[in-house]
């Protein structure tokens, strides 16, 4: 009997704003320690946050980019914990009204794309950061435990997934969409390895066709995409051997060792998990009315899903569209200018996704500083589509356009790369060919049809490789069968 | 109505190392004061909404402004011990 | 007569008739502090060089031209729970024993603007809970009226400070009665003003929807002088009224003809001492002699008043008080583990009223217990709030004994906790809908201790709050001094 694994993520993202969550101080990294600290962050006696208004349209961003809807009253609640890096002891967080809540994101995992629901994204504050000392730097071994509190206070929205991944590759690719979007709208630096975009996964498994859900273990300390689907596969085996052996699983938080690539239990803490989740009394509820949020929409940037969709109107295929959508923002607009002055959207795409990116990248160039106009785009695809240039001149017209020598028909020219067009030309160079090359029409004649290629590379070097082979190709054959 | 209370459950809660004298003491003391408490629970409160702010405002945010921080040497002074610039306390017994 | 017994407005006009320096003003209060301190514990800490650094400066303003106001060069005295930048601020707790704030509380920021002079840091009930100043780590403060019994509380030291001379007004901070009441119990004026009238930010919480911080003088004029110098949007403090301040001073003078009285019915009857209750009656009498037309108003949920108080102020103190950790600052009493250290450092640096009040609260913040108590008590507060909607519906002003009782003994109540919580019962409805409340003392008892009157108003109706008190200030003539110390 198999399994299904059942996995839900919660995503951190920490906010690039200039000062903190609630107070002046500067959010910024690798800083000497305790230096952007204030009586507010620090959790000074006497001292009261007062919300970051960029943090609130930034998160609302992070939530309508989700498909969420936002809670029109909205308010902060006390989540209660001891912690030596919290240094109110409460995290000022979000508990039953989040900023924004029920939306989804569509991902794509071997051509299927499937919608994972939303359940809420709320705002909090970051603690600062421990570093243990002595038993290399494992919690349960340190002598001793510093704290920094540059990072306490820093603007983090928690964006939390219904239970609809299925696999670890759905949930990779989860990650990764949620990490593009973040950074699409800029409001986070998203870089997993400095930590300011952080993943937790919580995997269960049931009998495949059950409803219910299994035992539900958190997984943390996953710093990359690759780790992350590590850490889920190895969980979701560990599970299914524990079970299958008739065991029983302990609802718990295990932390991924990326070294030895297993998950490992932490020491519980027995009867902490009440949170005593309250109001928080220094802050009034926070209303973010329609007006806002249209503002807020007006100047959020194309994201991702809209893109490819967009694309995919355009005649675009598939796989085309999500290369598109992957490549360098100059390319892009490069795509939309090329489609406003007429070009065949198909065409252009396959162009910029092919050979326009091999260039930039061949060639070592930044995709922003590429010469190629939208209009001069346009012009080289209406040439192919005409017969003036062949697929393999079209390229080296590219090279010549991207090199700045000029538009699209001045570097066919200069580079001598035009193809014969005009069919009188071409048909006298054919008719010299036939009646110089006896023994192949004879051959031709006789049945051996294949020689034909024979007779068009004989035109194609007579006209110096500007006539359209498919032209003569049907012209060779109509002049031999017709006699 | 006669009060169930886990002292002991409350007092780790609380992060309050009390000795079993003490959180008798306590245990008792709660009770009357939360049997007194528990009035609040006679009145009909269907449908009523917890109070907000009294003058009833919304929305007040700052811009998000960089200001100075503080001196940390200042800060630091004030530290039960400090080394390196750091706040030092000793080792955590869980995680968070 | 000492300069130490001046009311703020006859001191102000002398520094400006140039009668007598600020320096001889902070002279004559510290001089007065030197008698008293041994026996009353009014301070925690006394500024002395601060304060007569202030002074030179204020005199040297005044001199050249610089007029601050009503306030300018005046000694005033400092509840220990507002932070002041580099002088010690305990809030009467061992666990801060020591703790220098890197920062001014904006209200005390806003006194210095306006040229008062701090003298020092007053003693209170630790973290401001209590309601006898008998809960200080540092030793309980004693009312000038009779030593033997309490100032009241939480700000008894304030209190005590202003009726004994050695401070000429006071901050004192109000979150369930603890300006109304020691005023009261001290023969003082004292007020609280609306919730989000004057800014929290350096305030040391206690409970974050309820505190106030406000002033302790011997007049109503000079409780709005201090008060309108700390009253005003603050952008650090996010609950702070951001609209106008009202002009405290608008209705002064316009006596009470005309005006609607309401005295309370849940604040009379048993429990209430003979002699408030008649003062208080007949202060009511003496109001609609001058034409306020009085009733009785029923305000049913205030039976309950206190109960949804005792959930609601310990649980946000529960997690107000968590920062006290010893990780940055403060008290630090060692541990194997963090943990410990945590824990160790909470149970010792903390007393028992406070710890009491964390585990109250912690209890009824719990899983499984949150909506029956928390929940419950916030929305009884929305019940409370709607009552006295509907009573100003029908009068202006609610009117009642600021305390059930005058001044009890030292010792009295402390065993009994809540015997010690009911001394807020007419107090806390106020603090719970946020609304502002003044206590005016209206005479001595046949003891010759003080008895207070309250006024409350709807929010924001400070300056008819002021008008009405101004007319009973004026009515009961009340200018006796202490008796219980020396000189």
């Amino acid at each position: 009997m198999s399994w299904e694994p059942v996995i839900g993520i919660e995503v951190h993202v920490e906010l690039r704003t200039d000062s903190k969550m609630f107070c002046g101080c500067a959010v910024s990294f690798g800083e000497e320690p305790n230096v952007n600290i204030c009586p507010v962050c620090l959790g000074l006696p006497g001292s009261l946050p007062v919300p970051n208004r960029r943090a609130i349209e930034w998160i609302t961003e992070i939530g309508l980019a989700l498909n969420c809807r936002i809670s029109p009253v909205s308010v902060f609640h006390r989540k209660n914990y001891f912690y030596a890096d919290l240094p109110k002891n409460y995290q000022i967080s979000q508990y039953d009204v989040p900023v924004a809540h029920d939306g989804w994101l569509e991902i794509t995992v071997d051509g299927a794309t499937r919608r994972i629901g939303i359940e809420r994204a709320h705002m909090e504050e970051d603690t600062g950061k421990s570093i243990h000392l002595g038993g290399g730097g494992r919690i349960h071994s340190a002598e001793a435990t510093l704290l920094d509190f540059n990072r306490a206070g820093v603007p983090l929205v928690e964006v939390v997934s219904r239970p609809d991944l299925r696999s670890a590759a759905e949930a990779r690719a989860y990650a990764q969409e949620l990490r593009a979007i973040v950074a699409e709208l800029g409001v986070s630096d998203a870089r997993l390895e400095e930590g300011s975009i952080r993943f937790d996964a919580n995997v269960s498994v049931r009998r495949s066709g059950s409803e219910d859900f299994g035992t539900k273990v958190e997984i943390k300390n996953m710093n990359s995409f690759r780790s992350l689907e590590r850490a889920i596969d190895f969980e979701i085996a560990r599970q299914v051997d524990v079970l299958e052996a008739g065991g029983v699983l302990v609802q718990e938080t295990r932390h991924w060792d990326e070294e030895a690539g297993v998950t490992r239990g932490m020491r519980t803490k027995e009867g902490s998990s009440d949170y005593r989740y309250f109001t928080e009394p220094d802050l009034v509820p926070m209303v973010i009315d329609e007006r806002w949020q249209d503002e807020i929409r007006a100047r959020m940037p194309e994201l991702p899903a809209a893109r490819r969709a967009r694309y995919r109107g355009l005649g675009v295929d598939p796989q085309t569209a999500g290369a598109l959508v992957g490549a360098p923002e100059a390319f892009r607009r490069l795509f939309d200018e090329a489609v406003e002055a007429g070009a065949d959207a198909r065409a252009v795409a396959n162009w910029i996704t092919g050979e326009l990116v091999a260039w930039a990248r061949r060639e070592a160039v930044d995709p922003s500083t590429v010469a190629v106009t939208g209009a001069g785009l346009a012009e080289l695809v209406a040439m192919v589509a005409a017969g003036e240039l062949s697929a393999s001149a079209a390229k080296d017209v590219l090279d010549g356009m991207a090199r700045g020598e000029g538009s699209a028909r001045q570097v066919a020219e200069s580079r001598d790369l035009l193809q014969i067009t005009d069919r009188g030309a071409i048909e006298s160079a054919v008719d010299e060919v036939l009646a110089e090359q006896v023994e192949a029409v004879q051959r031709y004649r006789s049945g051996e049809t294949k020689v034909v290629g024979f007779l068009v590379g004989q035109v194609m070097r007579a006209t110096g490789g500007k006539a359209d082979p498919r032209a003569v190709n049907e012209l060779i054959r109509a002049k031999l069968d017709e006699a | 109505m006669p009060i169930d209370i886990d002292i002991s459950h409350v007092a780790r809660l609380a992060r309050l190392a009390l000795d079993d004298d003490q959180l008798e003491l306590y245990r008792r003391q709660l009770g009357v004061i939360l049997e007194h408490a528990a009035r609040v629970q006679a009145l009909d409160t269907e449908g009523v909404e917890p109070t907000g702010h009294p003058l009833g405002f919304t929305n007040a945010f700052r811009d998000d402004e960089v200001r100075p921080s503080l001196d940390r040497e200042v800060v630091l002074a004030e530290a039960p011990e400090e080394r390196d610039g750091y706040f030092v306390v000793p080792p955590a017994l869980e995680g968070p | 007569m000492s300069l130490a017994d001046l009311t703020i407005t006859e001191a102000a006009r002398g520094l400006r008739e140039r009668r007598f320096s600020s320096r001889e003003l902070v002279d004559a209060v510290l001089e007065r502090a030197a008698q008293t301190e041994a026996e009353l514990h009014a301070y925690l800490t006394l500024d002395h060089e601060g304060a007569r650094r202030a002074a030179d400066q204020a005199d040297e303003e005044l001199a050249s031209g610089t007029d601050r106001g009503p306030l300018h060069g005046i000694p005033i005295a400092l509840k220990d729970n507002l932070c002041t930048s580099g002088v010690e601020t305990t809030c009467a707790s061992q666990i801060l024993a020591g703790y220098h704030p890197p920062y001014d509380a904006t209200a005390v920021r806003r006194l210095r603007e306006a040229g008062a002079v701090p003298v020092g840091k007053t003693n209170l009930d630790e973290f401001a809970m209590g309601s006898s100043t008998e809960n200080s780590a540092y030793g309980p403060t004693r009312n000038p009226w009779d030593p033997d019994r309490v100032p009241g509380g939480s700000s008894g030291g304030s209190a005590a400070a202003v009726a004994a001379g050695s401070a000429l007004g006071a901050l004192g901070s109000d979150t369930g009665g603890s300006i109304r009441q020691p005023a009261s119990l001290c023969g003082l004026v004292g007020v609280k003003p609306t919730y989000g009238l004057v800014s929290r930010y350096g305030l040391v919480a206690f409970a974050s929807s309820l505190d106030q911080i406000g002033p302790l003088a011997r007049t109503v004029e000079d409780a709005i002088a201090i008060l309108e110098a700390i009253a005003g949007h603050d952008p650090a403090d996010a609950t702070s009224w951001a609209g106008e301040v009202p002009d405290f001073r608008a209705e002064l003078g316009r006596g009470v003809e005309g005006l609607r009285i309401g005295t309370v019915t849940e604040l009379s009857g048993d429990g209430y001492e003979p002699a408030v209750s008649e003062a208080v009656a007949s202060m009511v009498a003496e109001l609609e002699a001058r034409g306020a037309r009085v009733e009785e108003v029923s305000l049913p949920t205030f039976d309950v008043a206190l109960s949804a108080y005792y959930l609601i102020a310990p649980a946000e103190a529960s997690a107000n008080l968590a920062r006290f950790d010893g990780v940055r600052y403060g008290l630090r009493v060692p541990g194997a583990t963090t943990e410990e250290m945590m824990a160790r450092t909470r149970a010792e640096g903390f007393g028992p009223e406070v710890i009491r009040r964390i585990l109250l609260g912690t209890y009824a913040l719990s899983a499984g217990y949150y909506d029956a108590f928390y929940g419950q008590a916030h929305r009884v507060r929305t019940l409370i709030a709607r009552d006295f909607a509907r009573a100003y519906e029908r009068v202006d002003v609610l009117v009642s004994p600021t305390s059930p009782t005058v001044a009890f003994p030292i010792g009295e109540r402390t065993e009994d906790p809540l015997a010690m919580y009911l001394s807020d019962i007419c107090t806390i409805p106020s603090n719970l809908a946020g609304h502002p409340a003044i206590s005016i003392p209206i005479g001595l008892d046949d003891a010759g201790l003080p008895i207070g009157f309250q006024v409350m108003a709807p929010a924001l109706a400070e300056p008819l709050l002021f008008r009405v008190a101004a007319e009973v200030e004026r009515i009961a003539g009340f200018d006796a001094r202490p008796t219980g110390v020396a000189p």
